[in-house]
């Protein structure tokens, strides 16, 4: 199966059978950026396991998530759902008094079709706590699509926020206007608002914010905001921009529903991508760009000594975060060659900015455009791997130790979607993991014996 | 439903991929939605794992939902097949997929028809038993899978071999300590001149397994898996087992003496001599195990009357129990497990040393008993190592659930005689003593600067005045957030507000501290 969308990139689909993480993992980055939420992941034992596990995240101290963990009772409908949830919610508001609960609809709740979004409206009345619905199931979505479907259930949530807080401030003190003056948010200034999307860690997102105030381009909120009571205002005529490829659900929310006027652009990845996702933004706007390439320039510099170690170097990307496009395109950038972009899922409008310049970087750099596999076969990818040898394998966590111990570089692609690897500024960070196991292996080279299975 | 925020034992599934796993040339294909495969990255991340784990994924998808699994699950089964040749395919769904109902028996039945391997369904209630649970049943049905079916084609060799030897059963992937465990109780069985039949499942043979019933005896180190498999072995093939945990001097010596008798069983009909393994114990006891040294030096009677907690499974808090009590004469305030499911047996283990005994396995329940005895030092599983951070009390591991730390490079072994020594070193270290405890207490403590008030603090609108404070600054800063408590509590009591040097002295007269 193969479709052209231009004469040059190709789309491969395999069958689906690989590793990556469930997207309810998007809970252990979302409960930090959101400071006053609470996220209620209604699952089983398995689910609970993995994020205790694999992540690392154990919830210890103040934990602002928890399992509502489906037992016996619950899968064979002895149990009432609602009063279920109602008594769990209730002691989360006790204990921990939240601004916002999320439910997280895992794939159990979909099989025993839980009607979780008819339930939310009747409890967020009845404990005066707003709830949101996401299902980030495993059975619709790979790993950081979870965000996505948290974004998407949330901005819902942009239009009546305003509305919401004024409405209950009477009744509960629950919801403090945002620390911004009311006025601000539906101030437009200069230009229509624009809103951006996607979860970043605040000083990341503090460090995009001003590239586009660089340019007179003010960007009026945030979706998520550090707190759930600072969502942006959106609805008509707003201009909303993506910051990750992996957002494509939120998007079309926020064109269908919310009537916002999406801009299509690469994402903020790298040099390259920031200033092309600038150079997206300003002309809607009527805005003229100044300075960028300047900019670009004195970054690219600033790189010099990490591009030297991975000019010529080849990389393979099994797929497993949907950063693959972005961040092979700035690899091939860097002067890399990459031999393969596996991905779980591509949305092919929502990334067309992105695959654009991907084709456009691969010309410029004379480079050949790498395969891109959606849905890829691991089997069948560790095979080719271990025909075309790259110099550096960017797998997922399971796959990463025993392509070491066959004397293969490797890279988690986990760690570039915890990383902060946004903007201009943090294009560094990016050559620093990509580079570490290259560094690391280079300093090991007295320990000979690189491979460790007969 | 429950709120959970955490939990000490895994989903069903887990148990049975890490039998799966654990065998050579199995392989387990599991029926889950994407992302259920976490068992990988567990297996290759924590055990360091050369190879890539040997179990792969049938995606139940949308796609999957709407018009059955069958075809896919049987797809992959015979790709598996042909792709890795392995003996044995294992099928296991999750909690999620086992409740589309489908019917996965048949599957598996019909997928054995074509291949080469051998494939079974692992029949598990992912909602009725946890991972422990489901590796004992795994293991089971694994070994019954086999013998069974030897024994219908009349082919099994019932014989016992000539010269006396064993199984070890339960040694497997992900476990605390196995591997550690398992080197040495390969060395016990070596210096008792006892010959090793098979060790399952980690590392063994499903085609070998037709041999396990000509092994004298089976041993069992933990009981949480491999009991089910010796019961079986036992019923069927008449096979006594030994399944005393031989931690601690005093359990290594009642082990070895159930082996003594198991082998003078067999040895008068199969012309061997009989044994005495009493020497041996004793020269171990007496002169080689340093733990046993240690229990009668002068620096032991310092853990006299010093308080611990103990939580974990049941074969290993049940053990550091009684090697705390009998070998250390360490006071254990309150001891428990999280293996609800062996309630009975922990009780009837530890009820003649401790009379708390707490079976749970919901942590904040844990926490709240250590908050509440405040033992000098903790010995429980990584969740107990954490509420000993937040309360400042130190915590030795000493059970699963395993973390990175239950890996280490080097050797530690917590079963046999090196085992002693490997758990004498925690516990001893995990306490302060001798000298060090006296000039903590002529002198102050280490860090007599300031006095951090904690959150755990009960005094809720005392006052201490400056003397007090002083007074409180003297005490040693390792026990001084339990002594601000208890004379706080004491304060409290009388109803005294203004806390000054005479309320602190008569409380110290009162409590005694």
């Amino acid at each position: 199966m193969s479709a052209k969308i231009s004469e040059t990139l190709t789309f491969e689909c395999e069958t689906g059978n690989y590793h990556t993480f469930c997207p309810i993992s998007c809970v252990s980055w979302l409960y930090q950026k959101i400071e006053d939420s609470f996220f209620l992941m209604v699952g089983t034992k398995t689910c609970g396991y993995f994020l205790q596990n694999t992540l690392g995240v154990m919830i210890f101290a103040e934990p602002r998530y928890a399992m509502a963990e489906l037992e016996e009772g619950d899968i064979s409908a002895q149990l009432n759902d609602y009063e279920e949830l109602k008594r769990l919610c209730i002691r989360i508001k006790k204990d921990r008094d939240p601004n916002v609960i999320i439910w997280i609809g895992t794939c159990t709740t979909e099989i025993i079709k839980m009607d979780l979004e008819g339930m939310a409206p009747k409890l967020e009345s009845e404990i005066g706590i707003p709830i949101i619905v996401a299902r980030a199931n495993g059975l619709d979505h790979a790993f950081t699509q979870g965000e996505d479907t948290v974004l998407a259930a949330m901005a819902h949530r942009c239009l009546e926020q305003r509305l919401f807080v004024r409405e209950r401030n009477g009744t509960i003190q629950k919801f403090p206007p945002p620390l911004e003056k009311e006025g601000e948010f539906i101030e437009y200034g200069d230009h229509p608002s624009l809103a951006l999307f996607g979860s970043l860690p605040s000083n990341v997102a503090s460090q995009l914010s001003p590239e586009l105030r660089r340019q007179s381009v003010k960007v009026s909120g945030w979706l998520p905001a550090q707190r759930y009571t600072h969502l942006p205002s959106l609805g008509n005529g707003v201009y909303v921009c993506g910051i990750n490829p992996f957002l494509s659900r939120t998007a079309a929310t926020l064109v269908r529903r919310e009537r916002c006027r999406l801009i299509g652009a690469p994402f903020p990845i790298g040099p390259d991508g920031t200033r092309a996702w600038i150079e997206k933004i300003c002309p809607v706007f009527d805005i003229e760009t100044q300075g960028l390439e300047e900019r670009e320039k004195q970054i690219w510099e600033s790189l010099k000594d990490y591009i030297s170690l991975v000019h010529g170097k080849s990389v393979f990307f099994m797929g497993d975060n949907l950063l693959e496009i972005s961040l092979a395109r700035f690899l091939i950038r860097c002067g890399m060659i990459v031999y393969e972009i596996g991905i779980p899922y591509m949305d092919k409008r929502y990334q067309a900015a992105e695959l654009a310049l991907l084709r456009d970087t691969c010309i410029k750099m004379c480079v050949p455009i790498p395969r891109i596999v959606e849905k890829p076969d691991n089997y069948n990818q560790l095979r080719r791997i271990r025909e075309l040898q790259p110099d550096l394998a960017i797998t997922g966590m399971a796959h990463a130790d025993p392509l070491e111990a066959r004397g293969m570089n490797t890279k988690w692609s986990v760690e570039f979607t915890f990383a902060q690897i946004h903007g201009f500024a943090n294009a560094r960070n990016v050559l620093e993991l990509v580079t570490r196991p290259l560094r690391c292996n280079d300093n090991l080279e007295d320990l000979g014996r690189t491979t460790l299975v007969k | 439903m429950r709120l959970a925020y955490w939990m000490y034992a895994g989903p069903a599934h887990i148990g049975t991929l890490r039998v799966a796993s654990s065998f050579k040339n199995v392989h387990a294909i599991m029926h889950a939605p994407l992302g259920d495969d976490y068992f990988n990255v567990m297996r290759s991340m924590l055990e360091r794992e050369r190879d890539f784990a040997p179990v792969t994924i049938s995606i139940v998808d949308r796609h999957v939902l709407a018009r059955g699994s069958r075809e896919k699950v049987i797809e992959n089964i015979l790709r598996k097949d042909k792709e890795e040749r392995p003996d044995l395919i294992i099928l296991t769904p999750t909690c999620t997929s086992s409740i589309l109902q489908e019917d996965l028996q048949n599957f598996a039945n019909k997928a054995s028809r074509i291949s080469d391997s051998d494939v079974i369904f692992a029949n598990i209630d992912h909602y009725r038993v946890n991972e422990l649970q489901a590796a004992d049943r795994t293991l089971e049905q694994v070994v019954k899978y086999y013998l069974d079916r030897s024994h219908g084609q009349e082919t099994l060799d019932q014989s016992v071999t000539d010269v006396p030897s064993a199984n070890i059963i339960g040694i497997f992937t992900l476990g605390f300590h196995n591997q550690h465990d398992c080197r040495e109780l390969r060395r016990l069985l070596r210096d008792l001149d006892i010959k090793i039949n098979q060790v399952i499942p980690e590392g063994g043979s499903v085609k070998d397994l037709i041999n396990l019933p000509r092994a004298w005896f089976n041993l069992v180190p933990y009981r949480e898996v491999g009991l089910m498999t010796a019961m079986y072995l036992e019923n069927e093939f008449g096979m006594p087992y030994v399944s005393t945990t031989p931690m601690g001097a005093v359990d290594m010596a009642e082990c070895i003496q159930q082996i003594h008798r198991n082998v003078n069983t067999l040895a008068p009909i199969s012309s061997n001599k009989k044994v005495d393994y009493e020497p041996y114990i004793d020269g171990q006891t007496r002169f080689v195990s340093r733990a046993a040294r240690f229990s009668r030096s002068i620096d032991c009677h310092n853990l006299t009357g010093k308080e611990t907690v103990v939580f974990g499974d049941a074969t290993h808090a049940a053990s550091i129990t009684k090697i705390s009590i009998r070998e250390m004469g360490i006071r254990v305030s309150c001891t428990g497990t999280y293996c609800k499911h062996d309630a009975e047996w922990f009780k009837e283990q530890i009820q003649d040393f401790c009379d708390k005994i707490l079976i749970t396995d919901d942590h904040t329940e844990v926490g709240d008993m250590i908050a509440r005895v405040e033992p000098s030092a903790i010995f429980g599983t990584q969740m107990e190592r954490h509420i000993g951070k937040r309360l400042d009390i130190p915590c030795g591991v000493i059970s699963s659930p395993v973390h990175i730390q239950s890996f280490p490079l080097g050797y530690r072994p917590f079963l046999g005689y090196e085992g002693t020594n490997q758990i004498a070193d925690p516990v001893y270290n995990s306490f302060a003593l001798g000298m060090e405890d006296h000039l903590l207490d002529i002198f102050g403590g280490h860090d007599t600067k300031e006095i951090m008030t904690r959150s755990l603090s009960t005094g809720i609108g005392l006052i201490w005045d400056p003397e007090s404070r002083r007074e409180l600054s003297k005490i040693p800063h390792f026990v001084r957030n339990k002594v601000e408590r208890n004379i706080e509590k004491f304060a409290q009591q009388k109803g005294i507000v203004n806390i000054t040097t005479e309320v602190i002295y008569a409380a110290r007269e009162v409590l005694g501290i």
